[in-house]
Formats: structure tokens, C-alpha cells, sequence
């Protein structure tokens, strides 16, 4: 299959066993002066490396090859000290810093000595005698194909397939059956997601707490311009609820605007100024915190969806398709602020049942 | 005439000299540029007293000269036109003496040019001057004044000061206090380098786009934890080697594109050449 051609010279008409073989190589000549199939151009002309022919270019590249490798064991005894350099108990992070950079300098210096030595002596100082794979047809022979063909007719007919229909249909009954158990088997991979996305943690009454001190807010504590990022009061990590889950549906914030800036939609919902939205973004759920005071902007870092706080947290930028959903805040007897319903809308990304 | 010239120049003649002329302009433009990001701290010797009548005078000497053509004689706010522009400045009236310290402390007032934002430069005034205006402008009504418990990092726990910072602070100025873009040219400046008495002066106070996080919210135990987290971001991080500017996927993502990538492609283009 492999022909190997030592010092090919150019302007050999025909190199031996180079001539195109199977089909596909005739040319249409339609198109117009092109020949019916084109000549084998044969190799270029073998060109000697300076190894080859200088003695002196030979010794300096063998030196080369050396020298990368003596530098690969220089990175291994760098990483090896790199390592050891580090006090392990309570190392600064200065010191983890010099351990590390010698670590990845010394494993570079490694792997790409030995890469860069073995490559370089196989281009100089190997032989490189050019080769030739021809290329030949995939398609089988004829007889090949008649042989396959037959056994398949004589497999039909000795089965006797033909002659027993109740053979044939009750297989493919059985065929057709065969996968329901196992896709009723996939009923088992979890528990439906139910009315989980659509729901958070708040609902009327739950207290509004800081994040992450968990403590709860009065409201007279919060000043005209202040961002306070809460948590329903009662989800802590190992509670009784998933922490990350329902956070990532919880998580929202307290502004305090002038009270006559507060938007119509929004007022009922408010307290004296104090708003709450979800600040779980309704396009792909960042966290949307990037709270500018002078515009009365939220903006959500990974797309840059913005909401106008001032018009009920309406999209007025970006691939966000909601608004983010209202929290309905009031306070309880002691002055904290607690919620008087659960969020007025779907919390985070919209999916495809909400159309 | 011109094979001749071909002949004497280099092949490396115009790249040399195109990387030598941008040089000699990145150099000159540094040189020219008022330099941007230096806080040269004066020591901090005067305390900014509303009661002191004699401070307070001084205080509203300075204004009158250099803050009232925006902010109006009494700082009751107001406007300008320089040409065709119109340079307004809000009221001061409550917002403080820690306001005052924090934007002229920093060099961000007087205003150089108006913009989106007002950027920090090199302070125009010095600590006494700092101070008397704002004596003068706490006197005029009741507003935060300038910290000074609680602003030393090494008491600070870093481990809370992250967290609170994660939650409050990170998602406009960057996990590691880089500092980040924000909508219309604002943006979220670095906070390294950034003395902590300025630190807490921005977060009670709410200067430009940032909200306000008071003392209730944001307890002055958390703000000086805040600041020891961004005083140990300063001294201790990137313990994994080089930080390319802690900004997160951007910088490392360029590095792995051009240097990573592009080191890929040079090592094929290396392997498929043929030797000499």
C-alpha cells in the first residue's frame, strides 16, 4: 500500500508505482482546455538539509537537541524545589505564589524541553527520505458485492420468513413493545419539577433579612439611596430547605426611593419608599445588583439588561424579556420589614412552559 | 534609484521604526498626561469641626473661590454656562462632611470636565483646606461626618469582610475591588490603592452612581472588615502565580486566546516546516 521513494528527482516522467490507480481521476474537459487526466507532477527536488551535507551543522544541531533536553531536566529539578519550597503547614500566599510559579515554570520547562528536543532532532538529524501513500479506491469489487448479496438472499429463504406469517408478525409485535418498558423506566429519573419554578420562598409574612448576616431589617434603618440585599428570613445553609435552590429563586433587594419617585404600578406594594424586587435577572438568572443611584438603574452584569427602577424595574435595555418581579413589603409590630405576599411574577429565567 | 534604496534598508527597518514612533508617542502622551490615578496622602493632621467658627470661615472662603460657580453661593445647587455647555451642581446642603472629604480628599472635585463621571486625580487642596470645607459644609445642616474609628484593616476579619463584599460590593466593582463597567461610560473604580477612610466615606455617603450603604445597613464593623479584605487583596492575592490584573475571565481569556493559541499555532507551524 505504502510506496517509498528515496530521492525522487523532478522530471522523472512516470515515479514507479505512482501512476493514479482506481477511478475518479478523469477530468470533464468541458470546462475547456483542461486534459482528460493530468500528469503525476512527481515530488520536488529533494533539497539537503545543512545537517546532511556540513559536518559542523550537524555537531550544532545534535548540541541543540542536548541542550533542550538538559533544560527539561533543569525544569524538573526547578519544579521538585518549587515544591519543597513551601512550608506545607499554613504556607502566605507569597509564599504559595513563588511555589506555584516555579511549579508551572519548572513542569513547562519539563515537557516542552523533551517536546521541543525530540521534534527538532527528528527534522535535523533523522533521515528524511520523502514518502508516497497512494490513495485508493474504498468501493468493494463486484464480486465482493455479489458474495455479500447472496448470503443475505440464501439467509431470507433458509429462515423461511416467507412461508410463516405468524412467525414474522408476532416478531414485529414484539419489537414494537420492547422500548416501553424501558422509557417507563425514565419515569424514574426524578421527581417532577411541578410548580417549583413558578414559587420562592417568600409568601405573606416571612421577614426580609440581610444578606449574608441573616439579620432583620427596620425599616427606618434603610436611607434614601441604599440597597440592602435580603433573603427570606429562615433559609440558612443545612436548614429545611435546599439552600442554594431556593436562594437562586429568593434572593432580592430593598431600595429606598423618594416616596413621590415610587411608580404608580408599584406603590401598593410599597412601604414609605422602601421597594423590593427579585434580583434574580428574568433572562438567563445573574444577579441583577449593579445598582447605579443616579439613574435609578439596575443593570445585570452578564448581558447588560437594564431595569428602570422608577418605572415598576420595566426592561429598558437588553435581551431580559420581564420585568423583575415586585416583592410586596410592609412591617410587622416590631418595625421590621416583612413580606405581604409572595413575588408578583415569576422569579428568574423564563422557561418554556411560561411562554 | 529605487533598487539601491531597497538594497541599503533592512527588512526589519519598518517595523523597527513603526514600533519605535508608537514607543516614542505612548512615552510622550504618559509623560503629558496629568497622572491620572495618584493619591498622594497628605498626612492627616486637621479634623473638620462645624462648630469651629474660625474652620468654617476659612471653609466657606474656599468655596466661594472655587465650588460656587456650580454649586451655587450657598450650595444650595445650581448652574453654568461655559460656551455652549452647561456645567449644573447638586445641592450640598446635608450631604456631609464625609462627602466633601471623600470627593475634593480624592481630587475627584473641583470637576475638571464634564462627563458621565468624575474621575479621581490628583487632589487639588491640601489636608487643611480638605477639611475647612468641610467644616463649612457639615455647618450648614446635619450629614455624615468624616470616620475616623473603624478604618484600620489589620483589626478587620478578612473572611467577613469578603463575604460582605461579595454580597454588596463585587458585583460593580469586581471580586477583587478591579473596579468594573457600568451603563452610559460610568463605571465602578478600582479600589486598590484606595485609603480606607475614603473607602467608608464612599459607602456612607453614595457618591455619583453608587447607592448608599449607612451604618445600619452595613454595620462599621463590616466596613472596616471590608477594608481589611481589600487590604489583604492588595498585599496577599494571587497565590496561583501572575494576576493579570485580577479582572477575571477577560484578562485570562486574552492571555489564553493570544499567548496559549497562539502558541499552539506557532508550535504546528514549527512542526510542519521543513528543516533547513
Amino acid at each position: 500500500m505504502t510506496d517509498v521513494i528515496h530521492s525522487n528527482p523532478v522530471g522523472d516522467s512516470e515515479p514507479s508505482g505512482a501512476s493514479p490507480s482506481g477511478s475518479g481521476t478523469t477530468v470533464d474537459t468541458r470546462a475547456g482546455g483542461l486534459p482528460d487526466r493530468f500528469d503525476n507532477p512527481g515530488l520536488p527536488e529533494h533539497r539537503p538539509r545543512m545537517a546532511d551535507i556540513d559536518v559542523a551543522a550537524a555537531r550544532r544541531a545534535e548540541r541543540q537537541v542536548a541542550i533542550c533536553f538538559a533544560l527539561s531536566a533543569v525544569g524538573s529539578i526547578v519544579t521538585i524545589v518549587g515544591y519543597f519550597l513551601v512550608r506545607l503547614a499554613e504556607p502566605t500566599a507569597a509564599e504559595l505564589r513563588t511555589s506555584n510559579t516555579l511549579i508551572g515554570l519548572g513542569l513547562f520547562l519539563t515537557l516542552f524541553g523533551i517536546g521541543v528536543g525530540a521534534v527538532h532532532w527528528a527534522k535535523t538529524l533523522m533521515p528524511d527520505h520523502e514518502q508516497i501513500e497512494l490513495r485508493h479506491a474504498v468501493e468493494s469489487t463486484p464480486e465482493v458485492k455479489a458474495d455479500a448479496a447472496d448470503i443475505v438472499t440464501v439467509g431470507i429463504d433458509e429462515s423461511g420468513i416467507r412461508r410463516r406469517p405468524l412467525i414474522l408478525a408476532s416478531l414485529g409485535g414484539a419489537l414494537a413493545i420492547a422500548p416501553l418498558p424501558a422509557i417507563l423506566l425514565l419515569k424514574d429519573t426524578g421527581p417532577n419539577p411541578g410548580n417549583s419554578l413558578r414559587t420562592s420562598l417568600w409568601e405573606e409574612g416571612v421577614r426580609l433579612v440581610r444578606d449574608p448576616d441573616k439579620t432583620p431589617i427596620l425599616a427606618s434603618d434603610i436611607e434614601v439611596g441604599s440597597i440592602v440585599h435580603i433573603l427570606p428570613e429562615g433559609l440558612v445553609v443545612g436548614g429545611e430547605f435546599s439552600y442554594l435552590e431556593e436562594k437562586a429563586k429568593a434572593a432580592a433587594i430593598v431600595l429606598r426611593l423618594e416616596v413621590e419617585e415610587v411608580a404608580e404600578a408599584a406603590r401598593p406594594d410599597s412601604y414609605s419608599g422602601l421597594v423590593a424586587y427579585s434580583k434574580v435577572c428574568t433572562h438567563m438568572g445573574c444577579s441583577v445588583a449593579l445598582y447605579e443611584q443616579s439613574t435609578q438603574t439596575l443593570l445585570c452584569p452578564c448581558h447588560q439588561s437594564s431595569f428602570d427602577v422608577l418605572d415598576n424595574c420595566r426592561v429598558t435595555f437588553g435581551p431580559a424579556d420581564r420585568p423583575l418581579p415586585q416583592l410586596p413589603i410592609g412591617v410587622d409590630a416590631d418595625g421590621y420589614l416583612v413580606a405581604t405576599g409572595g413575588l408578583k411574577g415569576t422569579p428568574g429565567p423564563s422557561f418554556w412552559e411560561l411562554g | 534609484m529605487i533598487t539601491v534604496m531597497r538594497a541599503r534598508r533592512h527588512r526589519l527597518a519598518l517595523p523597527l521604526l513603526l514600533l519605535a514612533s508608537l514607543l516614542g508617542a505612548g512615552l510622550l502622551y504618559a509623560a503629558m498626561t496629568p497622572l491620572a490615578t495618584a493619591t498622594a496622602e497628605q498626612p492627616v493632621t486637621a479634623v473638620a469641626d462645624p462648630t469651629d467658627a474660625e474652620q468654617v470661615a476659612y471653609g466657606r472662603e474656599l468655596f466661594l473661590a472655587n465650588c460656587s460657580t456650580c454649586h451655587g453661593f450657598d450650595a444650595e445647587g445650581g448652574s453654568t454656562e461655559t460656551g455652549s455647555e452647561k456645567v449644573s451642581g447638586p445641592s450640598l446642603i446635608g450631604v456631609g462632611a464625609a462627602s466633601v472629604d471623600f470627593q475634593v480628599g480624592t481630587g475627584r472635585m473641583p470637576l475638571q470636565a464634564t462627563g458621565p463621571q468624575a474621575p479621581v486625580k490628583q487632589p487639588q487642596y491640601d489636608d487643611v483646606e480638605v477639611k475647612a470645607m468641610a467644616a463649612f459644609i457639615a455647618s450648614l445642616a446635619p450629614g455624615p461626618a468624616i470616620p475616623s474609628e473603624f478604618l484600620d484593616p489589620a483589626a478587620g476579619d478578612v473572611g467577613e469582610g469578603a463575604e460582605v463584599f461579595r454580597t454588596n460590593c463585587a458585583m460593580c466593582h469586581n471580586f477583587a475591588g478591579s473596579g468594573g463597567a457600568l451603563t452610559q461610560g460610568k463605571y465602578a473604580p478600582s479600589l486598590r490603592d484606595v485609603e480606607p477612610v475614603h473607602v467608608y466615606e464612599a459607602m456612607l455617603t453614595g457618591p455619583q452612581a453608587m447607592p448608599v450603604f449607612g451604618d445600619n445597613n452595613v454595620s462599621p464593623e463590616q466596613k472596616q472588615n471590608i477594608v481589611a479584605y481589600l487590604d489583604y487583596m492588595e498585599t496577599e492575592s494571587a497565590p496561583g502565580g501572575l494576576s493579570l490584573g485580577l479582572l477575571g475571565p477577560v484578562s485570562e481569556g486574552l492571555v489564553g486566546w493570544i499567548v496559549g493559541i497562539g502558541g499552539l499555532v506557532a508550535c504546528a507551524v514549527w512542526l510542519g516546516a521543513k528543516a533547513t
